[in-house]
């Protein structure tokens, strides 16, 4: 069959089982929308009002059903929107594939209008990228590159087509299954886990008398849930989860003892810093969790378990390896010693110790003003919602105290941007949360100050009747930064003063979606309580106190056992 | 702080020495020398690469290119096994007085001279690391004018091909 380059790109999308792309048109991919115009009934797209909102469309899309995202902008400027929800992605290694055009093959390099050398500039941040020059390679890199995205550590790619490749016509055949999985093996360099790495960790496990299993992102990528619940009951070990990890592990489970790291429990950072056999599973060991590298978990024999090689004695020296997928290594652990007597070490001490750490995590914001607080709010979200919810978060305190005051006890509900700190990131990745899952409630939690930078985002969610409800902690200011400016900087407060428009309820209203001002709890239940049961979006602008502080905090580079506030 | 070296087999086509390049520049590691060139199959090329930092850092550089897609094989050379070559090109001040002298130097070094003028000598010379500079600093007190040097370029002794390995 002779195609165009664009309905290559079409077909080849279809084979990848894509239903829903999100993007905004442009000069260089007017052919690509005229064919996305005619396959609009097979093909779902969205059109949001910046291409930055397509980009964290595409990743929310991406870590809420597990399906590579997909985004589509022009070249130039729509391309260089872009560069932050790529970083973004490649942070917490989630499966978008990203399509730019680009000028004409023979204008290319002349500082031609609305060109940019994308591929050079997105090359750090993706797992690979590539610009295509001839047309008779367009399905096969296509079908790379989603291979690539998907597979070992996820991560997002960069096709870049120049117009008139997307223009040109070639011979195109739908690829089998069998020639779709030859790239699968592309993106992943791993070997199955070996017996003698097995009876290693085995050995180490039956020897520990303070174990503590630290589940990263990897679980919630590797969808390794059943195994590592499995996993941490046969060995007794309280569980800590990353930010990237909450849900994995459920957290009303008995062993789960908090977030880890620097705005992490108590009882999970001194877990960390005083077991003596750390197990990290897909865990990358990053500053925010680890503190002072010098420091850290000095006592442990550590394991680490991760599909990526490179992240193997990168950040901490690991006493034992395995570089697997989480799922297969788990799996074999499980059967090797569910066949015989374990034989463990007692660890009742160890245990009730961090037992009676955990009741510090119960400690609430305290406020001063009479204002609602952030944990009140937490608290009857997860009352009217069962924890059967996505929450997506923006970055700052409301970020922190979500992952704090909420417990996600259900894998892939948390979409918060945690590698790469993106304020904004919640807007696009709800909506693409939203399109994901259409069946269920999101929930997109906001301070102000993120907010305020892709609020534009709210006339595409009111256009698609995505029913989502954005959930404003308004604190008139630029909440985390201000609480450094508390402790480090003498409360000198350079520019984090938000105390200016929008009023946001006018706001909302002015995009047609009905906004709520938020004072009591009584007007929190009851507009929540509203809004779900509406089937349309809603904006809840909730006034909390200025001077709320996330607690505990571990100070930046200092050892995690730490607390700068308790 | 030591030196290594690595022999990188990559695909042969636009972008990938940059993207090599690039993820060095990323992980903060530094690059002393770097020779590029395509290998006995010209769908891949060759980039020999030296490193300034500890086993720590060497071993993060080994993975980390391995991770590159377009990245066949990654191998840190151990030197006693492996050959190694570089190639300078040095013009030297030589007034006539000097010539003959020189290029008794020249000779001894088994070097060749490529140039001559009333006043100086373009001077090529292959070798170790080693023997490069015991021979620039021969000539050094008769006034260099000119240098270019290439990196090393390196194959392990024996029949194994570093092509053929398969990948981490």
């Amino acid at each position: 069959m002779l195609l165009t380059g664009s309905q290559i790109l079409m077909e080849c999308l279809l084979e990848q089982d894509v239903d829903t792309i999100f993007g905004y048109p442009g000069g260089s991919v007017l052919f690509i929308y005229d064919e996305i115009y005619k396959y609009s009934h097979k093909i779902h797209h969205i059109l949001t009002s910046h291409e930055q909102g397509a980009s964290h469309a595409a990743d929310g899309y991406a870590r809420s059903t597990g399906k590579p995202g997909v985004c589509i902008a022009t070249s130039g400027p729509g391309a260089t929107n872009l560069v932050t929800g790529i970083a973004t992605a490649y942070m917490d290694s989630s499966p978008v594939v990203f399509i730019t055009g680009n000028v004409a093959v023979d204008l290319i390099g002349k500082d031609s209008f609305q060109e940019a050398d994308i591929t050079g500039i997105t090359m750090p941040i993706t797992k690979y990228n590539c610009i295509v020059k001839d047309v008779t390679k367009l399905a096969e890199i296509v079908r790379k590159a989603f291979a690539i995205a998907k597979s070992g550590r996820p991560g997002p790619v960069l096709i870049d087509i120049p117009k008139d490749i997307s223009n040109t016509k070639t011979e195109y055949t739908k690829a089998t299954d069998k020639e779709l999985n030859q790239y699968n093996s592309l993106g992943a360099k791993t070997s199955p886990v070996s017996s003698e790495e097995v009876e290693t960790f085995k050995e180490m496990i039956v020897n520990a008398k303070k174990p503590y299993i630290l589940v990263g992102g990897g679980v919630t990528r590797g969808n390794a849930f059943e195994e590592t619940r499995k996993f941490a009951e046969m060995i007794k070990a309280p569980v800590g989860c990353t930010l990237m990890a909450l849900g994995s592990f459920p957290g009303n489970h008995i062993q789960f003892s908090g977030t880890v790291g620097m705005h992490g429990s108590k009882a999970s950072n001194l877990g960390m810093s005083e077991c003596d056999l750390l197990i990290s599973l897909g865990s990358r060991f990053s500053d925010r969790v680890i503190g002072d590298v010098r420091k850290f978990a000095r006592n442990a024999k550590v394991v680490h378990v991760d599909v990526d090689g490179a992240e193997i004695d990168k950040n901490v020296v690991s006493h034992h390896s395995i570089v697997d997928e989480i799922k297969n290594v788990l799996t074999k652990m499980i059967s090797a010693m569910q066949d015989c007597d374990l034989n463990m070490k007692p660890k009742e001490e160890w245990l009730a110790y961090i037992e009676s750490l955990k009741k510090h995590n119960q400690v609430q914001v305290t406020t001063h003003k009479g204002r609602i607080t952030a944990n009140e709010i937490f608290d009857d979200i997860y009352k009217a919602t069962k924890g059967d919810v996505f929450i997506v978060t923006d970055v700052g305190q409301h970020q922190m105290w979500a992952a704090k005051y909420f417990s996600f006890d259900f894998p892939k509900k948390l979409i918060t941007s945690g590698g790469f700190g993106t304020m904004g990131f919640g807007a696009g990745a709800a909506i693409g949360t939203q399109a994901g899952n259409p069946g269920s409630h999101v929930l997109h939690i906001a301070g102000d100050g993120s907010f305020r930078m892709n609020c534009n985002e709210l006339s595409t969610e009111e256009y698609y009747k995505l029913p989502i409800i954005t959930i404003i902690i308004n604190n008139g200011t630029l909440g985390m930064v201000r609480q450094w400016q508390t402790l480090f900087y003498e409360g000198r407060y350079s520019n984090t003063d938000l105390d200016r428009g929008p009023d946001f309820v006018k706001l909302a209203d002015a995009y047609g979606i009905k906004g709520y001002e938020i004072n009591t709890m009584e007007e929190f239940n009851e507009a929540l309580s509203e809004s779900l049961n509406s089937g349309k979006p809603a904006v809840l602008n909730c006034l909390i106190g200025m001077d709320d502080n996330v607690t505990p905090m571990v100070a930046s580079g200092k050892p995690i056992n730490q607390f700068v506030l308790d | 702080m030591a030196k290594y070296t690595l022999s990188v087999i990559v695909e042969n086509h636009a972008g990938v020495l940059s993207r090599v390049t690039g993820m060095f520049s990323r992980r903060g590691f530094n690059i002393d020398s770097l020779a590029v060139g395509v290998i006995e199959d010209p769908a891949f090329s060759r980039i020999t690469i030296v490193v300034d930092g500890d086993l720590r850092d060497v071993d993060q550089v080994e993975k980390q290119l391995g991770k590159l897609i377009e990245v066949k094989v990654v191998n840190v050379l151990q030197d006693d096994i492996t050959t190694v070559r570089e190639l300078m090109l040095i013009k030297v001040n030589a007034p006539v007085e000097k010539k003959a002298e020189i290029v008794q130097i020249v000779e001894i070094f088994r070097g060749k001279v490529v140039d001559v003028s009333p006043y100086s000598l373009t001077i090529e010379a292959t070798g170790t690391h080693d023997k490069l500079k015991a021979f620039y600093d021969m000539l050094v007190p008769y006034g260099i004018i000119e240098l270019a040097r290439t990196g090393p370029v390196a194959l392990q002794r024996g029949p194994n091909v570093l092509s053929n390995k398969r990948k981490r």
